[in-house]
């Protein structure tokens, strides 16, 4: 039965280190904005014609 | 700015603007690529996206956008490097960050637009929205592109930014993250301290739970220290600044009871007693800290201790000595500079003006709405609005001398609101506290006498049971709901606190220009047959003779006509006028008088015109007071002393009065300083003071009142210092606000109810001496989700009901 220091031991070991990724996660300020990201991940393949045609739009709405 | 919200923009129909979602006028639309658009502004942006590909910005959702402002030359002080590099976030040789705070922002077409800025425009590389904040992070290589660029595509696809002083030269504030910290280590230490005290609560005599018990219970020692020192830390704090200060607020019994809780089973396992209350003690912090949490929800993309620096411009253009002209830092205007100042800019200082004449809107330091006319050489005060052609001024004081900036260094914005207001749950613990001493000290008398260690036991398990969790969760968790659903409805409240304040107002005071008035100018407009010209100019000839203020206004409103000779012409006092010209005969006036039909939409001023025994139609005076107002105040009359003050001058008392309940008391003439001096006066009647107003020239007067609430037509960008902003929209449901923030404080007294009870089932087995560390397990966390459910059920009920 003294695996149970071991077991346990590692069970805390493993909260130890959910926890440390959690203030990791928390410094780095991903929970400072909790509705963009849930809109910008449905976000993917709207842009499909990429073309060269950009790089003249560009200067054409300059001059609006 | 037009602001769209997705509700109305849902049914697209024809007769709306694809971009922007407005109405479309039939003489102004303009089709484009098969789609309707209302302006010029409209189309343009289409065109641009639809150029580049961007056109998914319709698909997410209809007509999101707005119309572009004309910002010529508005920006021109982002050429001056110095104001560029107070605005940026970071800057380096190859990459500069700048965070622009956009009002517009509103759904998810903005964020994907915003997010695609590098399509473009190139030298953008990266940008990110953030929703909450209405901001827009901008990544961008200074040589390709530059901030004005950035600034002015913005605003050309109609998402200005608003950049005021505000944002010059502020240190970039810290965000607060140690509350998350404090619940992240106390969630953590809780569940495993619960994990481990598991066996003990059910296998109390087993074998092998003999065998590591000291093991377990150790662990559970060792994790409860982060709980105990770090995350309750901010207990402690608290408590002994309350006892220091001579007050006994709730948390220092919370403190008492976590301290107690630690020593006492620190104590039991050295001892071998028992497995001790770390379990209890680290829910119990853990359940506390997630009520602060729910409590101070704020509102991130408003901010509530503006000052005048959030209205000023950040640089106006100078003319130097050579005629040329440079744009300045308001904070680098000096004496004797002059200034040039463009149509709907904002005076920065005072100044004396220098082109030929000017008219000046000064509606926001007033609330006067009708702009004033200034020749050359009178003295222009800092706060007015320039209408108009392009002015010169010469400077007479500075910026921090000028007018504004002096009545906001008045005394009443230094103050904190915190000190005029005692909390509930602080008000019950000046009671709680005592009896809760008191009850223990008792006890252990009376056991000390039987038993020493059982009276130690007695003693501590009565602070720990008696802790008062729940009773300090119920308001945290009430408030933070009421803020919320508050918040949904368009209220948007400072803090919870505010809620308590709100409940206890007995007098409303509403500021006239602008609050119980819309900003928009009166406008006429007439129902009926078609008039001819001829007809029109019969009207406006039988009006010329009439004083009555509705004709006078009907007179400025008709186009100018040639005279003719009136033959005869009679006025029936409060009825209408009766003429004759050219032989025609034309009346004029209300519905009885002309008594061709009986009208009940006698709250709305019409004028009917009859030529020739014909009925033509009728001129209607669209009220300039908001929607509601006459109801609003009906209802609130019953409960609450209203008042009216106005900066203006008292011509629409008469109005006023035939609107408003009797009991309304009308003060006119009141300059912002004597608004607030009038507020201190009903305070010192003992009075509390609701005052709900809008502008930079309320500002004192919000301050000065119990509660201050901003009426804001666009809550987004203008919004003084107060504790509450209103969206305009929602005026007529104050009454609805005020009953709510009661019952809500009802909600607080029923609950604070229900977690005394459970105190007192607690307290019965503690004085006894029996409690076992599962009671306390289960009461407590019992008792949390009982009255954490109870208020929010009960608040959810309550802002259902109508009123």
């Amino acid at each position: 039965m003294s695996v149970i220091y071991f077991l346990i031991t590692t069970s805390i070991v493993v909260a130890v280190f959910f926890l440390y990724a959690f203030i990791r996660a928390v410094r780095s300020g991903q929970f400072d904005d909790d509705y963009t990201p849930s809109v910008r991940m449905l976000f993917e393949d709207e842009l499909k014609k990429e073309t060269n045609k950009n790089q003249i739009n560009i200067t054409k709405e300059k001059q609006l | 700015m037009t602001f769209v919200t997705g509700k109305m923009s849902k049914f697209m129909d024809t007769d709306k603007c694809f971009h922007c979602g407005n109405e479309v006028l039939k003489k102004d639309e303009i089709i484009f690529d098969e789609k309707s658009f209302c302006c010029n502004g409209c189309k343009t942006v289409y065109e641009i996206f639809s150029q580049n590909d961007l056109t998914c910005y319709y698909d997410f959702q209809a007509s999101p956008g707005a119309t572009p402002q004309d910002i010529k030359g508005k920006y021109d002080f982002l050429d001056n490097e110095e104001i560029v590099a107070k605005l940026l976030d970071f800057q380096e040789d190859t990459t500069c960050i700048v965070s622009l705070y956009i009002p517009h922002i509103h759904c998810s077409s903005c964020i994907w637009i915003l997010e695609n800025l590098q399509k473009l425009q190139q030298g953008i590389i990266a940008s990110s929205v953030n929703f909450g904040e209405k901001k827009v992070r901008i990544t961008y290589v200074p040589n390709e592109t530059s901030l004005k660029q950035i600034v002015e595509l913005l605003s050309s696809i109609g998402y200005e930014p608003y950049i005021s002083l505000e944002n010059y030269g502020e240190t970039k504030k810290k965000i607060d993250r140690t509350l998350i910290y404090k619940i992240g280590v106390a969630f953590f230490c809780f569940g495993n301290i619960m994990l481990l005290s598991f066996p003990e609560y059910f296998e109390v005599n087993e074998y092998w739970i003999n065998q590591y018990r000291g093991f377990f219970r150790w662990l559970i020692f060792g994790l409860s220290l982060p709980t105990f020192l770090y995350s309750a830390s901010g207990y402690y704090v608290s408590a002994y600044k309350s006892v220091r200060a001579g007050l006994l607020n709730i948390d220092v019994p919370i403190a008492l009871g976590i301290i107690v809780m630690f020593v006492r089973s620190t104590v039991d396992i050295i001892f071998d007693y028992g497995q001790g209350f770390f379990d209890s003690m680290a829910g119990l912090i853990f359940f506390m800290l997630l009520g602060r949490l729910f409590q101070i929800k704020t509102y991130d993309f408003l901010s509530f201790e503006r000052d005048y620096k959030s209205y000023f411009p950040i640089a106006v253009t100078k003319i130097a000595s050579d005629g040329s002209e440079i744009p300045v830092q308001v904070y680098d205007i000096q004496k004797g500079d002059r200034l040039l100042i463009r149509n709907q800019e904002l005076l920065p200082v005072d100044g004396i003006l220098i082109s030929e004449k000017a008219s000046i809107d000064y509606s926001f330091v007033t609330g006067e709405a009708v702009a004033i006319e200034k020749k050359s050489g009178d003295k222009l005060f800092a706060g007015g609005k320039q209408l108009g052609k392009i002015i010169e001024m010469e400077v007479l004081f500075s910026v921090s001398q000028s007018y504004l900036t002096q009545l906001w260094s008045n005394d009443v914005f230094q103050k904190k609101v915190e000190q005029k207001h005692k909390s509930i749950t602080d008000k019950v613990s000046r009671y709680f506290t005592p009896a809760l001493l008191l009850l223990a000290a008792i006890s252990f008398l009376y056991w000390v006498f039987i038993d020493v260690t059982t009276a130690f036991n007695v003693f501590t398990a009565i602070l720990i049971v008696a802790c008062p969790c729940a009773l300090a969760l119920t308001a945290p968790f009430t408030l933070g709901n009421v803020l919320r659903i508050m918040g949904n409805k368009k209220l948007y409240l400072k803090n919870a606190l505010v809620i308590e304040q709100l409940s206890k107002v007995n007098t409303i005071v509403f500021d006239k220009t602008g609050t119980i008035t819309t900003n928009k100018k009166t406008a006429i407009t007439y129902e009926g047959v078609e008039l001819a010209n001829a007809e029109l100019k019969l009207l406006k000839n039988v009006l010329r003779g009439s004083n009555h203020p509705l004709s006078r206004r009907l007179y400025d409103f008709i186009p100018n006509q040639d005279r003719l000779d009136i033959e005869s012409f009679e006025e029936v006092i409060g009825k209408g006028i009766v003429a004759t010209i050219d032989g025609k005969t034309v009346k004029l006036g209300s519905s009885q008088f002309l008594k061709t039909m009986t009208e009940n939409t006698h709250k709305k001023t019409k004028v009917h015109v009859e030529i020739e025994g014909v009925y033509k139609g009728s001129y209607v005076f669209n009220n300039q007071y908001r929607q509601g107002l006459e109801q609003l105040f009906e209802k609130l009359s019953h409960e609450y002393d209203l008042f009216v003050l106005s900066g203006d001058n008292d011509g629409e008392r008469k109005i006023l009065e035939k609107m408003l309940p009797s009991n309304t008391t009308l003060v006119f003439n009141q300059k912002p300083d004597e608004k607030l001096q009038y507020l201190e006066k009903l305070q010192k009647e003992g009075k509390n003071v609701m005052m709900i107003g809008d502008g930079l020239n309320d500002a004192g007067a919000l301050a000065q009142s119990n509660v201050g609430i901003s009426i804001s037509e666009n809550v987004n960008v203008f919004s003084p210092a107060c504790d509450g902003i209103l969206d305009a929209t929602q005026f007529n449901k104050i009454a609805y606000f005020m009953r709510f923030s009661k019952n809500a404080m009802r909600t607080i007294y029923m609950s604070f109810g229900i977690s005394l009870l459970y105190n007192v089932v607690g307290l019965s087995y503690a004085v006894t001496g029996n409690l076992l560390p599962i009671v306390a397990a289960i009461i407590m966390p019992l008792s949390t989700i009982t009255i954490v459910s109870f208020v929010t059920i009960m608040s959810n009920i309550y802002s259902l009901k109508k009123y």
